[in-house]
């Protein structure tokens, strides 16, 4: 069988956590795999220099859409300088399944968007 | 090769075929390899490997340059192995077969160098929906520094072209050159490349014909299609990567400026300037693939055995099932025409599952096969997918292929729960 979908991706790509957008969100990023047209949003609301909520959207593969629903998850409450020193492997990780070569970009597409939209700017918008 | 003592005369076995390529005997994730990927790239016969393994024990010599006997051995082969090319493709000239690393340089060389030439602003290149990124792209660098426009002939709802179209732009449009793809890669349609070449001709305009997809599969007769340029790759035909061929019509490529300046391209050179070889190597510059020629001349070898006549038969009935077998997948959606015009080539959808996480179901059943936008963004746009999953046939694969990816998408299913 499959081992890269198990049970719990498949509940994430069915039953996505934190999924929609935020109205006047204080930091949005938006970014795809021009190769297979996996897309992913990320909206987050800033307090005190936390993420206070963050949402997604996106549409692709089961694998980016996990993942994406996955590290909302993880990086609820966390700060700046959190998010600058998230991995790759901690993504893998949280995954828990061997992913190709071929598929790491889908596995890796909402890390690169948060990253983006964190080494974007230099310090949470202020309130 | 195989014998092939049951099979009635002009077909062949596919099962005993596959047994000449070493590749398709391993298992991976511990099932039987099923490759359903040969549009992309096809495997290759023993006798293929064994080309380029004696030719490298034996043969190897850069050519036209030494005096010395292996230089001149080599050097026959090299030329023996472009009139396997000319013969196989019924070209009247073996110095009118250019090699070259693929078709995707090929149809560069004919942009570049006859583009950058002949283009005047105003002028009109027409391409089609189908094309692959290979005959979209250098036009679409070419003309925009010649001033030129591209238009692009539609599809209709089967995913045949709209010859109208064509029509109107001939009639209204300085149209220089059509391009055009033989057998679509990523729908499987095939163009009716003859009557299109007597319409653009009638209208003052060049042909030039991608045959990547089509001059492995089938008979392809340049002199009976009339066209101009032929554009095709040897690892798509059971050669070796790195080897492809361009042919053009001679006048044609004797009027054109080289592509690639270097050795062995030239007659004289001065420091005031150069003048340039003969065909072909006007169009060959530097050291060639030379070892890899022969292999695509063993392929070529290979294929007139089985007869092209017969791969085309073959291919026909196993897409017929591939077609048939598919449609009884609930969720599956096929694309591309039904009936004579349909090559090898069958692209679908599944649901609304992902055609990357069907291919990486697929692979753990052992089916290889391609998902994604198949190098033809514009058809995929046109179609309203953002990417198709696509299983390909050739001479090696059999009913058997197509049963197994029949049943591995059951297993997708299985995953992705119906209605997924």
């Amino acid at each position: 069988m499959a081992d890269l979908y198990r049970e719990n991706i498949l509940d994430h790509y069915r039953n996505p956590r934190n999924y929609g957008t935020i109205e006047n969100a204080d930091i949005s990023y938006e970014d795809s795999n021009p190769l297979c047209g996996d897309r992913v949003r990320i909206d987050m609301r800033i307090e005190d220099g936390k993420i206070a909520e963050i949402k997604f959207t996106g549409r692709g593969c089961a694998i980016s859409q996990a993942s994406a629903s996955m590290l909302t998850e993880m990086v609820e409450g966390a700060d700046l300088d959190e998010i600058r020193e998230l991995s790759a492997q901690d993504i893998l990780d949280e995954l828990g399944v061997p992913i190709s070569p071929a598929r790491v970009k889908c596995a890796l597409l909402g890390l690169k968007v948060l990253k983006s939209a964190a080494y974007g700017i230099t310090d949470w918008p202020e309130h | 090769m195989s014998t092939h003592t049951t099979t009635p005369p002009g077909t062949f076995d596919a099962r005993q075929v596959k047994q000449d390529f070493p590749i398709l005997q391993q298992t991976v994730h511990g099932k039987p390899l099923t490759y359903l990927d040969s549009a992309a790239s096809s495997q290759k016969p023993l006798v293929v490997i064994e080309a380029l393994d004696a030719y490298y024990r034996a043969s190897n010599a850069n050519i036209h340059r030494g005096v010395y006997w292996l230089s001149e051995h080599a050097t026959a082969l090299y030329d023996e192995a472009r009139e396997k090319v000319a013969r196989f493709i019924n070209a009247p000239d073996p110095r009118s077969c250019v090699f070259v690393r693929n078709a995707t340089e090929a149809l560069n060389l004919v942009a570049y160098s006859w583009g950058r030439a002949n283009l005047e602003p105003g002028d009109t290149v027409v391409l089609t929906l189908l094309e692959h990124h290979s005959n979209i792209v250098p036009w679409q660098i070419v003309t925009a520094e010649r001033g030129a426009t591209i238009r692009y002939v539609d599809i209709d709802h089967d995913g045949r072209l709209r010859l109208d179209q064509l029509d109107h732009y001939l009639r209204t449009e300085r149209v220089k050159l059509v391009g055009v793809t033989h057998v679509a890669n990523a729908l499987g349609t095939i163009n009716p490349v003859a009557e299109i070449a007597a319409r653009a001709h009638a209208a003052g305009a060049l042909v030039l014909v991608d045959g990547a997809q089509s001059v492995p599969h089938m008979p392809v007769d340049v002199q009976a299609l009339d066209v101009d340029f032929l554009a095709f790759s040897g690892h798509k035909m059971l050669g070796p990567m790195g080897i492809g061929v361009l042919w053009g019509r001679r006048e044609i490529l004797e009027a054109m400026p080289p592509f690639l300046g270097g050795g062995d391209m030239i007659r004289e050179v001065t420091t005031c300037g150069s003048t340039w070889a003969d065909l072909p190597a006007k169009f060959e510059a530097g050291t060639p693939s030379v070892g890899d020629a022969v292999g695509l001349g063993a392929a070529i070898d290979y294929l007139t055995a089985l007869g092209m006549d017969a791969v085309r038969a073959h291919e026909r009935e196993i897409v017929a099932y591939a077609l048939e077998r598919l449609a009884q997948v609930p969720g599956v959606t096929l694309y591309g025409p039904t009936g004579e015009d349909r090559a090898g080539v069958v692209s679908f959808t599944l649901d609304d599952i992902h055609p990357h996480d069907i291919a990486s179901i697929l692979d753990s059943e052992g089916v290889a096969i391609r998902a994604g936008h198949h190098c033809a963004q514009p058809l995929m746009d046109r179609l309203g997918v953002v990417a198709t999953a696509r299983a390909s046939f050739y001479v090696y694969n059999s009913e058997e292929d197509v049963d197994r990816l029949a049943d591995a998408l059951q297993t997708v299913r299985r995953i992705f729960g119906p209605g997924a």
